[in-house]
C-alpha cells in the first residue's frame, strides 16, 4: 500500500522530460512491423467498427470514466461493439490497475507486461511499458527480468504455468511465493497479481484472436499516415494474407455452402434442445464423451497448425520476439494438451467441487475486496450476453451455442462439468470453430486471418467478437479457478 | 391437523438422547449429510460416498453403502441428500449432473437405487421432502427451476421457474404481494383443486391425464390438488425454455408449517416464496442478500420466520407474515454461508457453517449477532453439511466436512467464544462525554479499592438491563458508565487562558502570586486564586524579608526573541520560534481532538466544592464526583502509560555539543518523541547543523533567610506539598507544576524527584496538545528537574533544503551536492555564510549574525537593497 501510494509521488520527484521519456520509451517498445490494414482490427473492416462507435456515445463516456490511457484504444473500440460488456470489463480492468489494491502501480502495470509477453503479444506490451513509465516505475526494469527485484521475478513461474498449463498450478507453487522470507509475496499482493495475469493472458487471447491493430501513435496525428514501428501483430506476421483477406471475406462461393451450414447448426441447436432427455446417454457414454472431446482438442489444432506456419514462419517469429523474451524466462514452455498429459496422473477438475461462484469469488474477494464483485459481474455478464440472433436469424435462443464455446474452452484446461453432455459441443462446433478456439485460447499469438474467417462464414463480425468475449472470459474463469484453487489448499 | 403432523416426530419422542463428541473418519469428502428420523442414523453423500451410519454411544458405525456397482455412475455424484422425516427407508439425492435419484432401504436388493428423475439440465443443488407429506420431493437446480415430483409418478407434477417475472433481476424489495394471506389457505382441497385447475392459458392434454391413470401406482393416494396439477403448466420441461435468463436456484424448503408454502433462493439475492398449487408464479418475492443465497430454513415453531444464508457472509432471519418480508435479525458473520439450520428448543439459535475459509461450525444467538454462542473447531477443512441430530433436542449437532469426516458435536464440548471475548470498550462522545464499559466485576473491585470514591461517587452510571433469556450473562456483562460534560466546561479555554496568562520567574515571589490570584479569579477559578493567595501569605508575610525579592529566573536567551536570527539550535528559541511552531502545530493537531476530550475529563475544575465558599453548582458535583473515576481512565492512557519509566535512550545528537549540555541526561523517551522537533525538509537525517547557542538556562532560586519569629514557612511545607499532590490528583497538573515553579527551592525538596518529573512531562504534554510552545518551553527551562530541562536539548537539527533545486541539502548546510551551489550567501560581505545565519523574514535576505547585526545599526532598509524596512530585534 505504501509503497503504491509513494510512487507516483517518487516519478513526480525524478521527473523525466518529455524528450528523455520518448526516447525511452522507443527504445523499450518492442519494434514491429507497419499494421497492414487500417482501423483498429486487422480481421474486421474498418468501417463495421467505425460505425459502431460513431453512434455510441455511452463507449466514449465509459472511456472518459475507466480508460487509463484516456483514449479510445483498439481493444476498446472491437469491444464497444458490445457495449454491455465493454462497461463491466473497464470497470473491472480499471479496478486492478487504477483503484485500492495491494500492489504499486507501476508493478501492476509491470506483471501486465509479464503477463503479455508470455504470448508475445507486443500490443498489450507497448500499451503498458507507456503506463508503467507514466506511473512511475523504473524504467531500468524494461531491460528484462534479470533488472526486476526478485520478488517480481519469482512471479515467473506461475506466470508461465498459468499462461500455458494451469492445471499445473499446486499448493508449493504458492508456498514458495509466499514463503521464502524478505520477498515473499502476501496473499492479498499474490492475488491481486493472480488476477492481473490471469486478465492480461486473456486478453491477449483478445487481441490476437481480433487482430487487434497497432495503435496509432497519439502524438503524431496527421491521421493519415500509421506511425508505426511500434506494433505487430504476430499474426500478421505468420499469415500471408494480404492478398488473399479480401477475396476469402467477401468471396461468394461459400455463401450456399454457409447457409446450410448456419441452417444446419441451428437445426442441430433446436434438436439438442427438445430432444434431451429421449436419448438419456449412460455415465460411461457421458465421461467418454469428455474425454473424446479433450483428446480431440490435442489434434484440432497441432494439425492445422502445421498448414498455416511453416516451419521458416516460426523462426522468423523467434527472432522478432526476442524483444519480448526479456520479460518472461523459459520462452519454450507453452501449451501442452491437458489430454495429453494423461489422465492417470492429473485428475480432471470437477466444476462442480471448486466453482467460481462458491469458492473463488469468496477467496478472491476476501483477499483483494470488491474485485470479486468485478469479476463476477463481467463473466456473468459474458455468458448471459445474448441479442436472441444468429446471423441472419432472429430470436434464437443461443444459450446451447454460449455453453458449448464456455464449455469446450473449459475442456481444454481440464474442468469438466459433470451437468453438461460433451457430445453437445461435437455437434455445435465445427472443426474450423474448434481449430479457431484451440488456437485463440491456446496458442494465441499463432491466430490468423484466414483461421477467424474460416468459420461461421455468414455470421457477422460482432458475432465473432461476441465468440472472442466469451473465449477469453471462459479462459480467465479457468486460470482463475486454478490459481484459487491452490490457493485455498495452501490455506487449508 | 397440521399443528398435529408436525408433531410427530420420532419412536424416540420423550426418551433422552445419548453421547459423546466424536468423529469417524470417511473415505472421501462429504457434500451434505441428513439424519433419519430415528435419530440413529446419519447418511452422508459426496461426490464418491454415499453411507449410512448408525450413531452409537460411542462411535459411528458404517451401516450401508449406497454406493453400487462397478463403475461409478455420475448420478452417484451427490451434491445433496435429504431423509425423509415421515418414512425411514426413504431417502433423496441431488446430483451434480442434474439427476435427481430415490432411494428405498426397504428394498431386498443390494441396489437400493428406486426412481430416477432426468428432468433437470444442470446440477441440483437442493432436494427437498415435503414435511408431512409422504410422497411429494422438491428439487432446485442451477438451470433455474425448481421441480415438484410425486414418487409415485415417473415425471415431475409440476416445474417452478425461478426466472424472474421482467426479465433481469428484481431490485424491488416486493414484485409479487401475496393475493391472499399466506397462512390461510383453504383447507378444502377440493375447492383449491377447482381453483388452481382453470387457468385461462392452460390447453387441455388429455393424453397425459390417461397415461397417469393407467400407470401401475394408483392415483387415488394423491392429494386433490397434486392431482389438479397433472397437466404439466405454463413452464413444462418439455416446451421451450422461457425466453431470458432463469437464475439458478440454490436451496428449496417447505415450510414446516404451511402445508402448500415452500421458499426458494437465487444465485442472485433473490428469495421466493412459492404456493406449490400454483407454479404460474411465485407469491413473492424480494432481494435478501447481495450475491447468490446460499441456503434457507423455516423456523420449526415460529411460522413466520426464514433464516437465509448468503456468499456476502450474512444470516438474515426475515419475518414473512408481514405484508413485505421484514428483516428481523441480522448476523455477519466471517465467510460465505453455505447451510444455516435453527437450533431445536432454542427459539433464537441458530447453527451455520461456512462455504469457504472458515472450517468451523458456529451456533447464534440471533439477538446477539456479534458473538457466536457456541462454536465447534473440530474440522480441519470447510463444513459442508450440518444436521441437528433430533428435532427437539437442542443438544446433538451432526456435521460433514470436506476434510472426509463426520462428527458429531455435543454442545456441551463447545467452546465459547464469548469466554475469550474482551468486554471492556472505551469511547468519546462528539461533545466530550465518555462512555467506558468494563467488566462487572473488575468495575466493583475497582471502586472498592478507591477510599474516597465511596461518599462522593456519584456518577451517571447505566446498567444495561440484562434479558434473563440472554445467553451471555454471567459470562461476559459488562457494566457502562458514561461522564457527561458539563455543557461548556468542554471548552478547555481556561486551561488555555492560564497556562498564557500565568507568571511563573522574573518577579518577587509576592507579585507572582498576586498576579496568579488575579489570573486565576477572572478566570472564575476561585480556588485556584485562593489558593495562590494562601501561598502569598505563608511565604511572604510582611515579617518575611519582602524586600529580598531573590526569586529571580532569568533565563539568558528568554528575553532575547531573535525574529530575525537563523539558528539551527533551536533550544533556546521559546519565544519567536517561527516554522517550528508551525510545524508543530500540525503534528499536534492531529491529536488534539483527543487530548481536548481526554483533558477536559481529568482537568475538570473540581476545586471549588473542595472549599466550603459555597460557590458551587450542582452540576459541579457531578464532575468533582467523576474524578475519583477518572483515575482509573488516566492509568489506561497509554501516554501516561510508563510515566516514570527510569530508563532513557537519548538518540546520538547530530551535532557536537559545546558545553555542559552533555551532562544533562536524556529526558524520558516518550517525551522526547513528543518534543521532538520537526525537521523542515523531513528527509535525511544529518543536516547542516550549527553550533548551538546557548545552554539551557535553570531557575535560580535562592532560598531567603528567615528572620520572624512567627511561624516559618517550613512550618507550612507539609501542607503544601499535600495541596500540590491534592492538585495533581485531581489533574490540575497545571496548578501543581506552577506553584512548584514559583516557589521554587521552597518546596522543592519535600516533593521526591520522580514525582516532579512526572507532574512537569504530564504538563509540557498538555501545553504541547494545545500548541502552547512558549508556555511549554518556559516551563522546561524554569523546571529544576534534569530530565525535564534536558528536553530543550534534543533533537535540535534543523534541516534545509537548498533555495535553488529545492532538495535536502545533505552534507553541508550551505553547499547543495546536487547544483553545486552556495545556499546561503551573506547579503553583506557576499561570502558563503557556514556559521550563524540569519535572515529577515519579511523579504528572506540575510547574512553573518555579525554582519546583519552591524548593518541594521546604521541603516535600516534590507542590506540586499530590495528596499525592505528589516528589523532586528
Amino acid at each position: 500500500m505504501n509503497r503504491g501510494g509513494s510512487s507516483p509521488s517518487a516519478a513526480a520527484n525524478y521527473l523525466l522530460c518529455t524528450n528523455c521519456r520518448k526516447v525511452l520509451r522507443k527504445d523499450k517498445r518492442i519494434r514491429v512491423s507497419q499494421p497492414l490494414t487500417r482501423g483498429p482490427s486487422a480481421f474486421i473492416p474498418e468501417k463495421e467498427v467505425v460505425q459502431a462507435n460513431t453512434v455510441d456515445e455511452r463507449t466514449n463516456f465509459l472511456v472518459e470514466e475507466y480508460s487509463t490511457s484516456g483514449r479510445l484504444d483498439n481493444i476498446t473500440q472491437v469491444m464497444s461493439l458490445h457495449t454491455q460488456y465493454l462497461e463491466s470489463f473497464l470497470r473491472s480492468q480499471f479496478y486492478m490497475l487504477r483503484m485500492d489494491g495491494p500492489l504499486p502501480l507501476p508493478h501492476r502495470h509491470y506483471i501486465a507486461i509479464m503477463a503479455a509477453a508470455r504470448h508475445q503479444c507486443s500490443y498489450l506490451i507497448n500499451m503498458h511499458v507507456d503506463e508503467f513509465l507514466k506511473t512511475g516505475g523504473i524504467a531500468e526494469w524494461l531491460n528484462g527480468l534479470e533488472y526486476v527485484p526478485q520478488r517480481l521475478k519469482n512471479l515467473n513461474e506461475i506466470n508461465k504455468l498459468l499462461a500455458h498449463r494451469p492445471w499445473l498450478i499446486t499448493k508449493e507453487h504458492i508456498q514458495k511465493l509466499v514463503k521464502t522470507g524478505e520477498n515473499n509475496w502476501s496473499l492479498p499482493e499474490l492475488v491481486h497479481a493472480v488476477v492481473l495475469l490471469a486478465h492480461y493472458h486473456a486478453l491477449a487471447s483478445f487481441v490476437f484472436g481480433s487482430g487487434i491493430n497497432p495503435e496509432r501513435d497519439p502524438e503524431i496525428s496527421n491521421g493519415f499516415r500509421l506511425i508505426s514501428v511500434n506494433n505487430f501483430c504476430v499474426c500478421d506476421l505468420a499469415n500471408d494474407n494480404n492478398i488473399e483477406n479480401a477475396s476469402l471475406t467477401g468471396s461468394n462461393f461459400g455463401i450456399v455452402d454457409s447457409l446450410s451450414e448456419l441452417e444446419a447448426l441451428m437445426d442441430r441447436m433446436k434438436r439438442l434442445r427438445e430432444e434431451r432427455e429421449d436419448e438419456e446417454a449412460s455415465q460411461e457414454e457421458m465421461t467418454t464423451r469428455f474425454e473424446k472431446e479433450k483428446k480431440e482438442s490435442l489434434f484440432v489444432v497441432s494439425g492445422d497448425t502445421f498448414h498455416s506456419f511453416p516451419h521458416s514462419d516460426f523462426e522468423d517469429d523467434m527472432i522478432i520476439t526476442s524483444d519480448v523474451s526479456r520479460y518472461i524466462e523459459d520462452p519454450g514452455f507453452g501449451y501442452e494438451d491437458f489430454a495429453r498429459r494423461g489422465e492417470e496422473h492429473l485428475p480432471t477438475f470437477r466444476a462442480q467441487d471448486y466453482t467460481w461462484e462458491n469458492h473463488g469469488f469468496s477467496l478472491v474477494n476476501r483477499l483483494y475486496s470488491d474485485i470479486g464483485h468485478l469479476l463476477d459481474e463481467k463473466f456473468r455478464m459474458v455468458y448471459n450476453l445474448t441479442y436472441n440472433t444468429m446471423a441472419t436469424h432472429e430470436d434464437v435462443d443461443t444459450t446451447t451455442l454460449r455453453r458449448a464455446l464456455f464449455n469446450y474452452v473449459h475442456c481444454m484446461f481440464g474442468i469438466r462439468y459433470d451437468d453438461y453432455d460433451y457430445g453437445e459441443v461435437n455437434q455445435l462446433l465445427e472443426r474450423s470453430l474448434k481449430v479457431y478456439i484451440k488456437t485463440v485460447t491456446c496458442y494465441p499469438e499463432r491466430t490468423t486471418k484466414r483461421m477467424y474467417d474460416s468459420y461461421w462464414r455468414q455470421f457477422k463480425h460482432s458475432e465473432k467478437v461476441h465468440v472472442n468475449l466469451l473465449l477469453m472470459e471462459a479462459r480467465m474463469q479457468a486460470e482463475l479457478l486454478y490459481a484459487l484453487r491452490a490457493i485455498t489448499r495452501h490455506l487449508t | 391437523a397440521m399443528e398435529k403432523m408436525s408433531r410427530v416426530t420420532t419412536a424416540l419422542g420423550g426418551s433422552a438422547l445419548t453421547g459423546r463428541t466424536m468423529h469417524c473418519h470417511l473415505d472421501a469428502p462429504a457434500n451434505a449429510i441428513s439424519v433419519c428420523r430415528d435419530a440413529a442414523q446419519v447418511v452422508v453423500a459426496g461426490r464418491s460416498i454415499f453411507k449410512i451410519y448408525a450413531i452409537e454411544d460411542e462411535q459411528f458405525v458404517e451401516k450401508l453403502n449406497l454406493r453400487v456397482g462397478r463403475k461409478p455412475s455420475l448420478n452417484l455424484s451427490c451434491a445433496d441428500v435429504v431423509w425423509h422425516q415421515m418414512d425411514e427407508n426413504l431417502l433423496a439425492t441431488a446430483a451434480t449432473n442434474g439427476v435427481v435419484v430415490t432411494w428405498n432401504l426397504g428394498r431386498p436388493s443390494r441396489n437400493k437405487q428406486d426412481q430416477l428423475f432426468t428432468e433437470h439440465k444442470r446440477t441440483v443443488n437442493k432436494v427437498c421432502f415435503h414435511p408431512t407429506e409422504a410422497h411429494v420431493l422438491l428439487s432446485g437446480s442451477q438451470d433455474g427451476f425448481m421441480k415438484c415430483f410425486d414418487l409415485r409418478r415417473k415425471d415431475s407434477v409440476s416445474t417452478f421457474s425461478g426466472e424472474a417475472p421482467e426479465a433481469g433481476r428484481a431490485d424491488g424489495e416486493v414484485l409479487w404481494v401475496c393475493h391472499r394471506p399466506p397462512d390461510v389457505f383453504p383447507e378444502s382441497t377440493k375447492k383449491v383443486g377447482l381453483e388452481v385447475s382453470t387457468p385461462p392459458s392452460r390447453p387441455p392434454r388429455l393424453g397425459r391425464r390417461q397415461a397417469c391413470d393407467s400407470s401401475p401406482q394408483s392415483l387415488q393416494g394423491l392429494p386433490p390438488w397434486l392431482l389438479s396439477l397433472l397437466e404439466p403448466l405454463t413452464f413444462s420441461p418439455h416446451g421451450p425454455p422461457p425466453a431470458g435468463q432463469s437464475e439458478s436456484v440454490r436451496d428449496v424448503q417447505f415450510s414446516i408449517r404451511d402445508y402448500f408454502t415452500f421458499a426458494s433462493t437465487f444465485e442472485n439475492g433473490n428469495v421466493q416464496l412459492w404456493d406449490i398449487r400454483r407454479p404460474d408464479r411465485c407469491e413473492r418475492m424480494f432481494t435478501a442478500h447481495n450475491g447468490p443465497v446460499f441456503c434457507c430454513d423455516w423456523h420449526p415453531e415460529d411460522r413466520g420466520w426464514l433464516a437465509t444464508g448468503g456468499r456476502d457472509k450474512m444470516v438474515k432471519v426475515w419475518d414473512m407474515t408481514t405484508h413485505r418480508a421484514k428483516e428481523v435479525h441480522c448476523v455477519q458473520t466471517i465467510a460465505s454461508v453455505a447451510r444455516v439450520k435453527w437450533r431445536p428448543e432454542c427459539r433464537h439459535h441458530l447453527a451455520t457453517c461456512s462455504m469457504m475459509v472458515d472450517h468451523n461450525i458456529y451456533v447464534w444467538d440471533v439477538r446477539r449477532p456479534f458473538v457466536p454462542a457456541a462454536m465447534f473447531e473440530e474440522h480441519r477443512d470447510v463444513t459442508t453439511g450440518i444436521a441437528w441430530r433430533h428435532p427437539h433436542d437442542p443438544s446433538f449437532l451432526l456435521s460433514g466436512s470436506k476434510d472426509s469426516t463426520l462428527c458429531q458435536h455435543l454442545f456441551r464440548d463447545a467452546s465459547q467464544p464469548v469466554e475469550r471475548a474482551n468486554p471492556e470498550g472505551l469511547c468519546y462522545g462528539l461533545f466530550g462525554d465518555l462512555a467506558f464499559a468494563a467488566k462487572e466485576s473488575l468495575v466493583a473491585t475497582e471502586s472498592g479499592r478507591k477510599p474516597y470514591a465511596g461518599d462522593r461517587r456519584h456518577p451517571i452510571f447505566f446498567k444495561r438491563k440484562l434479558d434473563p433469556a440472554e445467553p451471555f450473562v454471567g459470562l461476559a456483562s459488562s457494566a457502562l458508565s458514561v461522564f457527561e460534560i458539563e455543557p461548556g466546561s468542554g471548552s478547555m479555554s481556561w486551561f488555555v487562558d492560564t497556562a498564557e496568562r500565568y507568571a511563573l520567574a522574573g518577579r518577587p515571589l509576592a507579585e507572582l502570586c498576586d498576579h496568579n490570584a488575579k489570573v486565576a479569579r477572572e478566570l472564575g477559578r476561585n480556588q485556584v486564586a485562593q489558593t495562590w493567595t494562601m501561598l502569598r501569605i505563608i511565604y511572604c508575610s510582611p515579617g518575611l524579608a519582602s524586600a529580598t525579592s531573590l526569586n529571580h529566573s532569568v533565563g539568558k536567551g528568554s528575553s532575547c526573541g531573535v525574529p530575525l536570527m537563523n539558528s539551527f539550535n533551536l533550544k533556546d528559541m521559546a519565544p519567536g520560534l517561527g516554522s517550528e511552531t508551525r510545524l508543530d502545530r500540525s503534528k499536534g493537531d492531529t491529536r488534539s481532538d483527543t487530548v481536548l476530550l481526554d483533558s477536559s475529563a481529568t482537568l475538570i475544575t473540581n476545586e471549588d466544592n473542595e472549599e466550603t465558599e459555597g460557590s458551587d453548582v450542582p452540576a459541579d458535583y457531578l464532575l468533582g464526583d467523576v474524578e475519583g473515576e477518572e483515575e482509573e481512565l488516566y492509568l489506561l492512557d497509554p501516554e501516561h502509560a510508563h510515566p516514570e519509566e527510569p530508563e532513557y535512550v537519548l538518540p546520538q545528537e547530530a551535532f557536537p555539543l559545546r558545553h555542559e549540555i552533555v551532562d544533562t541526561p536524556p529526558g524520558p523517551e516518550h517525551l522526547q518523541d513528543k518534543a521532538d522537533s520537526p525537521h523542515v525538509s523531513g528527509s535525511e537525517a544529518d543536516a547542516a547543523s550549527l553550533a548551538p547557542v546557548d545552554s539551557s538556562f535553570s531557575l535560580i532560586s535562592i532560598p531567603h533567610a528567615l528572620y520572624d519569629t512567627r511561624l516559618p514557612p517550613d512550618f507550612f511545607s507539609a501542607l503544601v506539598c499535600d495541596m500540590l499532590r491534592f492538585y495533581a490528583e485531581q489533574g490540575d497538573v497545571q496548578m501543581a507544576v506552577s506553584v512548584l515553579i514559583v516557589l521554587g527551592e521552597r518546596v522543592r525538596k519535600d516533593i521526591d524527584e520522580q514525582t516532579q518529573e512526572h507532574w512537569y512531562a504530564s504538563y509540557i504534554d498538555l501545553l504541547q496538545r494545545f500548541c502552547l510552545w512558549n508556555v511549554s518551553n518556559q516551563v522546561v527551562k524554569l523546571s529544576t528537574s534534569r530530565a525535564i530541562s534536558c528536553l530543550n536539548q534534543a533533537s535540535t537539527t534543523l534541516h534545509v533544503n537548498c533555495s535553488h533545486c529545492k532538495r535536502p541539502m545533505s552534507s553541508r548546510g550551505w553547499v547543495c551536492d546536487r547544483c553545486h551551489r552556495c545556499a546561503s550567501m551573506c547579503a553583506v560581505c557576499h561570502h558563503v555564510v557556514k556559521g550563524l545565519f540569519v535572515w529577515c523574514q519579511g523579504c528572506s535576505h540575510g547574512g553573518h549574525l555579525q554582519h546583519i547585526m552591524k548593518w541594521l545599526e546604521g541603516s535600516s532598509h534590507c542590506p540586499a537593497g530590495c528596499g525592505h524596512l528589516c528589523e532586528y530585534s
